[in-house]
């Protein structure tokens, strides 16, 4: 998908994509000549059919988790069954705040080895020592995870 | 006075959402992930009932008894029956390395199933918005047989053996997804109904440039009449691989694979 902005006849630019939660999406494109930015803005079946594909509107800042899909859309999931790598976890890990900690512990144990590697991903590479809720709802918008 | 927009094609800079990125990226996974797999046979059939895991689980032992390397794909999301086919322990998925760890059988075949992720007797189900769901849903599984082939370490494997649930939609997907187009094995019983149902499938896979390696008659002298393997095999120009009986010995299925020829 391309936006053209038809008074400058110029292709506009992915600025930045928001999720408010609601099952909606929002990803701005910005004109590089006249500046002018605009929205689009996708109803939940739109979101989710996008989602469907494993794909990010305005491109992936992290790698693609192992069964990212799945563990992300499926409601019916064991909710032990996945092992996450315990090496992994290990060495330079960001720390978790108490309350980081609690709000990770409300999600799906079917998905939630996964939310925490992702957030630990986007903490490292981002220089960030403890994730709090704040990172994750930062996280959150910036990766694209809905629902998580 | 119409605006003057120029076409997508005509616009010369990339593609800002990314999407065409992605995607690129999601088929290179699957091609790497697979370049160590010699050849990916998908058990196809048209029709449901005949038997297209039992035959992919007796398969698959064989090939096991033989030495080679096998690991089973159940593709069949909605109703997976690989592991209790292939005796597999209720384990937790690993994952490692950036990839799940597919459970392995006392005769060393790797799979990796659906059912190792459900809800014991839950169905699969999906989040998202419900009223649509008709609209996202295929979608969803079709990643999901993406992420099966990519994202499970499947490792360095003679034969993939794909079990396909019944019909051609998650064949067409596969396809489309590998980088190389699978062997096929189809699975008929003898009865002109399943015939029929059968030769669609066949049709849809030949047209789509896959290799059929011929056609297995299942559940053979039982209740069903019919000559489906016999008919299939002519109008294929196929041969008929194996006719298994209600309760094959290990012999059969030795046969069959055999007659499949194949990596060894």
């Amino acid at each position: 998908m391309k936006f053209l902005c038809v008074e400058c006849d110029r292709q506009m630019r992915f600025e930045e994509r928001q999720l408010p939660g609601d099952g909606t999406l929002a990803a701005a494109f910005k004109c590089p000549a006249c500046g002018r930015v605009v929205a689009l803005l996708t109803n939940p079946m739109e979101t989710q059919l996008v989602a469907s594909l494993g794909v990010k509107i305005g491109g992936r800042t992290i790698d693609e988790q192992p069964l990212e899909t799945v563990r992300s859309n499926v409601a019916s999931g064991r909710e032990d069954a996945f092992t996450d790598d315990a090496k992994r976890e290990s060495g330079s890990a960001p720390a978790w705040s108490a309350e980081a900690q609690e709000r990770l512990a409300r999600v799906p144990g079917f998905v939630r080895g996964m939310v925490k590697r992702i957030y630990a991903d986007y903490a490292k590479q981002r220089g960030i020592a403890e994730i709090t809720p704040a990172v994750m709802d930062t996280a959150r918008t910036d990766l694209g995870l809905e629902g998580m | 006075m119409p605006l003057n927009i120029r076409t997508y094609h005509e616009l010369t800079e990339a593609d800002q959402s990314g999407l065409p990125e992605q995607i690129g990226a999601q088929r290179r996974r699957v091609a790497d992930r697979l370049a160590t797999v010699r050849r990916v046979v998908a058990v196809l059939s048209g029709k449901g009932g005949v038997g297209k895991s039992f035959v992919t689980a007796g398969v698959a032992r064989a090939l096991a008894r033989t030495g080679r390397a096998v690991g089973v794909l159940d593709a069949d999301f909605n109703g997976p029956t690989a592991p209790q086919l292939l005796d597999l322990p209720v384990a937790r998925c690993t994952v490692r390395d950036n990839a799940i760890e597919p459970v392995v059988s006392s005769e060393g075949i790797r799979c990796f199933s659906m059912a190792m992720l459900l809800e014991e007797g839950q169905p699969l189900a999906f989040r998202g918005p419900e009223a649509e769901g008709h609209v996202w849903r295929g979608t969803l599984e079709a990643a999901a047989l993406r992420e099966f082939l990519a994202d499970v370490a499947w490792g360095s494997l003679d034969e993939l053996l794909v079990d396909l649930p019944p019909g051609v939609q998650r064949f067409t997907e596969l396809i489309e997804l590998l980088p190389v187009s699978p062997a096929v094995l189809a699975v008929t019983i003898p009865t002109p109904e399943s015939r029929d149902a059968v030769r669609r499938a066949l049709r849809a896979a030949v047209e789509r440039g896959a290799h059929v390696l011929g056609v297995v008659e299942n559940m053979v002298g039982g209740g069903f009449s019919g000559t489906a393997g016999d008919e299939l095999a002519a109008e294929f120009g196929i041969p008929v691989l194996a006719r298994i009986p209600w309760h094959p010995a290990p012999d059969t299925w030795d046969e069959l694979v055999r007659n499949m020829g194949g990596a060894s």
